[in-house]
């Protein structure tokens, strides 16, 4: 059977949440499109060895 | 949760519910000599973590030589700054002596220091009085109008306030900062209300116990003059709310940010004395009329010591005003500062609330671990100096704390709890 979801999503407004580059939610908002912007970035900047350390110290 | 997280999230819940459970008291003004008992001739304290003379900023080197002028180690600035580079004086952080200075944080033997007492520990914090504003030693300043004013202190302001302070037993600084808070003031950029609230406290016994009505009306018109009064008490008491918080074996919660225009200083509470120091970063803000950034010398001071206890930047949401003055954007941001202060911060002050954002406790015990994870830096409200010593102030402004300096002590931290 064929999910119709996606057509559906695609004809109903959208909310969107961005999360990450910020470029993304500016380029929706001047659309008029309704969009929550999420701050989200990699663990530790995206350096494994601090990333390796918050996994062992719980954080 | 491991075993070691769990060590890690009880002396983190430890560590705050001391800060928590303060109560800070101011209770008195007297000389350094007397309030530091390590504090000798010729040592000079200042702001941020260790450094020597050949490393410092120009701001700082100005206010060495003021002081040592101020102090009689030498007859003029330039002699100072001789016998400062041949190693006639020894320098040492305020924070190894229980004491805070802001800006450049001069503390020298003949200075009076206000004395908070946190009376749920029994220890006590110090920090020297607030010159006022512009042209003053704390941004550089060293010249004979500033060296004046710093006698008077010595002789006039300091020892009124403290006979004042005594006859009264003391103000408690808890609800002091409450009232502040609910009235728009963040206690580090914004002390407009703090500081009329205690010189209304103060104003009685000032008159009850200065005699000489001249200097009772030069004092009260000093302090009343000095939006920024407080802000020297609300140092003192961030140190006298870290102390307890400091030396708790497995704590990840930083008890100690500082700066002295070179390098940024960061302590945990489990860590020990060890520091974790990386350049300092330049701040942004607005600058007075004829400066700009190029004026600009980069951050310094011990006043994080405000953000440290959850005022100042994490208390933006407090002072939309103060969010213009330091060229943060809209007042209409100011609780996003705040709610992003919370990221990094594993607890809230159920005592000092912010009204308008639905009295949420200020976000207090800043977690390296979390500062590490999310990259989110702590925002310190700050004074800008020039840079050039013997100017003073050209601005104010937001700075964050770098990261590197966190990164480093969480690798610092890593290794007292045996993990590699």
């Amino acid at each position: 059977m064929i999910d119709r979801k996606p057509k559906n999503l695609l004809k109903t407004p959208l909310k969107v949440v961005n999360v990450g580059l910020d470029g993304f939610s500016q380029d929706l908002a001047r659309q008029n499109v309704p969009v929550v912007r999420v701050q989200w970035s990699p663990p530790a900047g995206g350096k494994p060895e601090l990333a390796r350390l918050l996994a062992k110290l719980g954080g | 949760m491991s075993e070691i997280a769990a060590r890690i999230e009880a002396a983190n819940a430890e560590t705050v519910r001391r800060m928590l459970v303060a109560d800070p008291v101011l209770v008195d003004v007297i000389p350094a000599h007397v309030a530091l008992r390590n504090l000798t001739d010729r040592m000079i304290l200042h702001s941020g973590p260790p450094i020597e003379w050949n490393r410092m900023c120009g701001p700082m080197r100005g206010a060495i030589a003021g002081v040592a002028v101020f102090e009689g180690w030498a007859d003029t600035l330039a002699e100072a700054e001789q016998l400062a580079a041949a190693g006639a004086f020894r320098f040492e952080p305020n924070h190894h002596h229980d004491c805070v200075g802001p800006m450049t944080g001069m503390t020298t033997v003949s200075q009076p220091l206000l004395v908070v007492e946190n009376r749920a520990f029994g220890v006590r914090a110090f920090c020297a009085i607030n010159e006022g504003l512009g042209k003053v030693m704390r941004f550089g300043g060293n010249d004979d109008e500033v060296l004046d004013r710093l006698r008077w202190i010595r002789d006039v302001l300091g020892p009124a306030l403290g006979a004042a302070l005594r006859d009264i037993g003391g103000v408690p600084l808890k609800p002091l900062i409450a009232r502040g808070l609910s009235m728009g003031d963040e206690m580090h950029q914004r002390n407009v209300a703090c500081s009329s609230l205690l010189l209304r406290v103060l104003a009685p016994a000032l008159a009850r116990k200065t005699s000489d009505r001249a200097a009772l009306s030069a004092i009260l018109d000093f302090i009343g003059r000095n939006d920024q009064f407080f802000l020297n008490v609300a140092m003192a008491m961030g140190k006298s709310i870290s102390m307890p918080a400091e030396g708790i074996d497995g704590s990840s919660i930083v008890t100690v940010m500082c700066r002295n225009g070179t390098d940024f200083g960061v302590r945990l509470s489990g860590t020990g004395k060890d520091w974790f120091v990386a350049p300092v970063e330049m701040p942004e803000g607005l600058y007075f009329p004829g400066y700009s950034v190029e004026d600009a010398n980069p951050d310094m001071g011990d006043s994080a010591i405000v953000e440290l206890i959850g005022l100042g930047g994490f208390a933006m949401g407090a002072a939309p005003a103060v969010v213009g003055f330091i060229g943060a954007g809209p007042a209409s941001r100011a609780a996003d500062f705040t709610r992003s202060m919370a990221e990094i911060a594993i607890s809230q002050n159920p005592e000092w609330t912010i009204p308008s954002m639905d009295y949420a406790g200020v976000p207090t015990g800043i977690d390296v671990r979390r500062v590490v994870d999310t990259g989110i830096q702590p925002m310190i409200n700050t004074g800008i100096a020039h840079r050039k010593p013997g100017v003073g102030q050209v601005g104010a402004g937001v700075v964050k704390a770098p990261l590197a300096c966190f990164e480093q002590a969480l690798v610092g931290f890593a290794k007292t709890m045996g993990v590699s």
